[in-house]
Parts: structure tokens; C-alpha cells; sequence
């Protein structure tokens, strides 16, 4: 289970509290109507799906209910920021853990003891 | 290749089990191959094994980054039925179960497809109209499913409590009988034995990391840890790493990936009869022959590689498998895993061409594709071989979610299955 931090709340709750909610800075065209099924199908199905830094949103629906943003390692789950929603795209240059790293405690904790 | 039989099995035993060969070679790879298939699941040796096979292309490797049927292959509870409710789904599952009906045979290999019957539960009067639904659906189509009563539940699954005071109360059940299980490791195997008899070359520890193009777009093989290798087609079936494959050759496919979890428990004396779903409470169950109760659980809210999952969604599944059996309450798990989903928007499956000339794709089984391996593996190898998809798979096509024809499983289902 995630351990999230709610830019919001300015908390770590656990991930019970939160809902995710898809990719990050997807922006919706304005010109709905006018855009090519290619275009449509970018926006509304394509995603990423990265094996490392992604960038999402999540809610804090049973706390403060509000949606914000994070930046997030998917190969070791690791949270790197979370954000307001609004703000910018921050500019993440953290390389993604590998899966050699994650396999042990002493790589991925070995700091905290 | 040395036949199994009970003679083999006889004639081993009297020398010391000295004679048995190994089941498949691992040799060094070619120079250039015909096909390569990146991925060796089920789906990726199946598809090779049939190349080899139904369309004499044996010039074949299979590049795994791992060890065969390391991915969700070994990793799945192996619920196999056929009962879906569009007609895409149905022509490839059943396509499917009627291959896994002969599959030992025709792979010399106890692939242990046990048609021990697939129940699912109705708790709701919302349940009940859609799986009745889903059993006109089917027999109109010529898929066995049928209806139960509560009462002719239990008969065919005694564990079952179909009292009213029950938790999640019962108000019915579909059942498709030729539905069931069967041996996950023994799929990949006997592929991979099958497929090497052909001259097929199986690659373990080989994880391609570049696909390399040429000036017109199309494939020219692949680069992997073990050095460039040559191909003139290529097959993807990496399940959950399939964006990261794809993205090699800058194809973007609409998956998601992330965890799903199945935890098994100590073994038991035979006890549980079938497989036996809930999507409404959320929990499958099953018994393997080694006595295990076999126990699926959902998928995390949220993409990842990492193979794990969240403790609290194995919790909630553990919930609803006692609330819904209650001897069970303190039978002890022994092991839990997850494996990586590749999840497309409606749920159902990608299989096709894509937009790189001589790269094919088969993908988006997400949760519930071990049941489709013969099958898939099956239509994948048409596809390969003859450039454009076999009838029964030709609703799967990558350019659905551009056109709009979507195959709505997701809203039919609504489980992992
Ligand atoms: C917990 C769980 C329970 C499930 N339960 C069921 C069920 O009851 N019934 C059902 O029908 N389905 C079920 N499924 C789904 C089913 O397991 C999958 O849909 C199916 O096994 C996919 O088979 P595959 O051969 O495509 O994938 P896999 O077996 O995952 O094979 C893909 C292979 O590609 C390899 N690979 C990836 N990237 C690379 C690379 N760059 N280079 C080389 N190799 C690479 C991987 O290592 C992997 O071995 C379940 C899945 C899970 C995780
Ligand atoms: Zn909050």
C-alpha cells in the first residue's frame, strides 16, 4: 500500500484515502468537434504507460477531496513530489529504479538505518 | 523428440530415470531469423510453435528476458471458459477452448486441462439479468452456459452456502461446464518442447531493448543484450511490458499497466469442486491437484512494473472468500505474487498489424488471457505468416480505438477474470 503525500492536506496518509485518477497534464482540446479520430484517439486513449517516471493525478477523496498531481517511480512505486494541481510539469531528471534495485531492502533502504 | 508415454514413464523407471532428454535446446542465436516473437509466455511459444507447425515458417526464435513462462503465464490463477458476451470475444475464447480440449494430445504434453466447470454467482437482481443475458448470448452462439437455481448451485458446488442469511445471499448462478483450469508451467512447456522439436530456437535471458528500422520503416531485427539479432517479421507478445516494447519502434498502443495479485493457501484434501467467480463480492476461487486453494485477487489503482501490488487488495479479497465460505476462515496462505497486467481501455484484447510495416502486435489480455493462449497463440501465427488476421481475430485490431468499434468487455465484466 502507498504511502501518499496530499500537497493539500501538507500530509502522508495512507493510499486507502486516495483515488487515482489517470495521467497528468492531459489537456482537453477545445475544439472537440473539429479534431481528426487520430487526434481524439491521442487525447482520449493513448497514454504513456511508462516503465519509470510517470506523471499522475490522484484524489484525495476521504480527506480533503481535492485532485493533485505526482511524479512517481513505477518500477519501485517510489514517490518523488507531489504537487498542486495547476502548477507546472516539474522537471524530474531522477533515473528510474532498476529492477535489481528494488529486489532488496539494503538497496532501496539502506539509508534510513 | 522422445515421445511421452506410459511406456516411457515404465521403461525410465526400470534404468533410474537416466534416459530422459531435455525438453527443449538453448541455442545461440542466429544471425537472422524469419520471425522473431519478443516474449516467452505462452502466447509468444504458442505462436511460434504454430508458425512451425500450420505454416512450415520454423526459421523462428522466441526472445525472453527471463526464463519461459516467467511472466503472468506463471503467475495466473488459470481460469479458463469461453462465456464472454460479444461475438469477438466469444469466436477467439471459444476458438481457444476447443484447442485446450486437445491440447495434450497434440502437444504430447499433460497440459492438465481439467473442464471441472467455471460458476459464477449471482447475489443481485442486476447480476442475474446480466448473466442471463451473457447465457442467451452464448447459446444463441452455440457456447455452452446455463442458468442454475440456488438449490442446483449447490449440487454441483456443495461448499457453497446458499442459505438466506447468508453474507452475500445467492439468488442464482451461470455455469459453463466445459470451463475450468489447467496447469500454467505445463502451457509454456509444452509449447516451448514443441516448438524446439520444429526448429524453433527458444532464447531465455535474451531482453530486447531496441527494435532497428530500416529507411523504409520496416523491421530489421532487433537489438538485445546478447548483440543485434536479424528478423524479417517480427512478433510482439510482452503482455504487461508491451509499451515498452512498443515504444521501440515509436508505436504508442492504448494499454495500461499494473499489478494483479493471486495468493494460494496451504494444501487440502479435495474440497472444492470447480471454480467458482463473484464478480459482484469480488473473489474467485479454485482447487489445484496439489490441494491449494487458488485465489485471485484485483489489480492496484495505478500503473506499475513493480510485480507486487497492495496488501489492502488482497485483504479485500481474502473478506469476501470467507464471507462467502466460511470454512475457510482459518485456512492459512502460503504464497502470494503479482504479475503485470496490460489493461486496454474496453478490456479486451489487441491483435494485428501495426502502423510499422512487418511488426505484429498481440497484446491487452490484461487479466484474463491465459484462457486465450492456444487460441491466440493460434491466430497470432496466421497473422504473422500471412500478413492480416484470421477471421475469428479480426475484430481485435489495434485501430479500433481510432475508429470507434469497440469490443465493450469492460462494461460487461467489470472484474478481473
Ligand atoms: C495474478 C494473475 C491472475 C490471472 N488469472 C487469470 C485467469 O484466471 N484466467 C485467465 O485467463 N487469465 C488470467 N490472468 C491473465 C493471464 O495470466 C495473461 O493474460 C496471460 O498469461 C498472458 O500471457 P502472455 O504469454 O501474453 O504473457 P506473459 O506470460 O507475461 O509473457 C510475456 C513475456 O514477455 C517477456 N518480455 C517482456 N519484455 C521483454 C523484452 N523486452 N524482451 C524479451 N522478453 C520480454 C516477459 O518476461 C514475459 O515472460 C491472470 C494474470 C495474473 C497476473
Ligand atoms: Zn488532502
Amino acid at each position: 500500500m502507498l504511502l501518499i503525500h496530499c500537497p493539500y492536506c501538507g500530509e502522508d496518509r495512507s493510499e486507502l484515502e486516495f483515488r487515482g485518477a489517470g495521467d497528468a497534464h492531459i489537456a482537453r482540446p477545445t475544439n472537440m468537434a473539429d479534431i481528426s479520430d487520430a487526434e481524439f484517439e491521442a487525447f482520449f486513449f493513448l497514454r504513456q504507460n511508462p516503465k519509470g517516471i510517470i506523471y499522475e493525478r490522484w484524489r484525495h477523496i476521504h480527506g480533503c477531496g481535492r485532485f493533485f498531481n505526482a511524479v512517481r517511480d513505477t518500477v519501485s512505486d517510489r514517490f518523488i513530489k507531489t504537487y498542486k494541481a495547476g502548477e507546472p510539469k516539474p522537471d524530474i531528471n531522477a533515473a528510474p529504479a532498476t529492477d535489481a534495485k528494488v529486489e532488496t531492502y539494503e538497496a532501496l533502504e539502506g539509508d534510513a538505518r | 523428440m522422445q515421445k511421452y508415454s506410459i511406456f516411457a514413464v515404465v521403461r525410465e523407471a526400470m534404468r533410474g530415470n537416466k534416459g530422459w532428454k531435455a525438453q527443449w535446446t538453448s541455442p545461440e542465436p542466429r544471425k537472422e531469423y524469419d520471425v522473431i516473437i519478443i516474449g516467452g509466455g505462452g502466447h509468444g511459444l504458442g505462436a511460434a510453435y504454430y508458425l512451425a507447425k500450420e505454416h512450415g515458417i520454423t526459421n523462428v526464435a522466441v526472445l525472453e528476458k527471463g526464463w519461459i513462462g516467467g511472466g503472468n503465464t506463471g503467475r495466473n490463477t488459470t481460469i479458463i471458459r469461453s462465456n464472454y458476451l460479444y461475438e469477438e470475444s466469444m469466436d477467439i475464447y471459444e476458438h481457444a477452448l476447443k484447442l485446450w480440449e486437445g491440447l495434450s494430445q497434440d502437444l504430447n504434453y499433460n497440459v492438465m486441462y481439467s473442464p471441472r466447470g467455471v460458476m459464477m454467482l449471482s447475489h443481485s437482481v442486476h447480476d442475474q439479468q446480466s448473466f442471463k443475458r451473457h447465457v442467451n448470448a452464448n447459446r444463441l452462439y452455440g457456447i455452452d452456459n446455463e442458468w442454475m437455481t440456488p438449490e442446483q448451485a449447490k449440487a454441483y458446488c456443495p461448499p457453497l452456502d446458499i442459505s438466506k442469511s447468508a453474507r452475500y445471499p445467492i439468488n442464482g448462478a451461470a455455469l459453463q461446464r466445459r470451463g475450468g483450469t489447467a496447469r500454467h508451467d505445463a502451457v509454456a512447456w509444452g509449447y516451448a518442447r514443441g516448438a524446439s522439436d520444429r526448429g524453433v530456437h527458444i532464447i531465455q535471458n535474451c531482453e530486447v531493448t531496441g527494435i532497428r528500422r530500416g529507411p523504409d520503416g520496416a523491421v530489421l531485427g532487433v537489438e538485445t543484450n546478447r548483440g543485434f539479432i536479424g528478423a524479417k517479421k517480427i512478433g510482439v507478445s510482452a503482455a504487461g511490458h508491451t509499451s515498452v516494447v512498443m515504444n521501440m519502434a515509436d508505436v504508442r498502443v492504448p494499454l495500461q499497466s499494473s499489478p494483479l495479485q493471486a495468493l494460494v493457501s496451504e494444501p487440502l484434501k479435495p474440497i472444492f469442486p470447480c471454480v467458482v467467480m463473484s464478480n459482484t463480492v469480488h473473489a474467485y476461487i479454485s482447487q489445484s491437484d496439489k490441494g491449494e486453494l487458488v485465489i485471485g485477487a484485483g489489480t492496484d489503482q495505478y500503473n506499475s512494473y513493480s510485480q507486487t501490488g497492495g496488501i489492502q487488495i488482497i485483504t479485500h479479497t481474502l473478506d469476501a472468500i470467507c464471507e462467502l465460505f466460511p470454512m475457510f476462515r482459518r485456512v492459512k496462505m502460503m504464497r502470494q505474487w503479482g504479475g503485470i497486467v496490460d489493461n486496454t481501455p474496453d478490456r479486451s484484447a489487441i491483435q494485428g498489424v501495426t502502423p510499422v510495416k512487418n511488426l505484429f502486435v498481440n497484446c491487452g489480455w490484461g487479466t484474463g488471457g491465459f484462457k486465450a493462449t492456444p487460441g491466440s497463440a493460434h491466430l497470432f501465427a496466421h497473422l504473422i505468416a500471412r500478413g492480416e488476421p484470421h477471421r475469428l481475430a479480426a475484430g481485435l485490431t489495434l485501430d479500433r480505438f481510432r475508429t470507434g468499434r469497440l469490443i465493450d468487455e469492460a462494461a460487461a465484466a467489470a472484474v478481473a477474470h
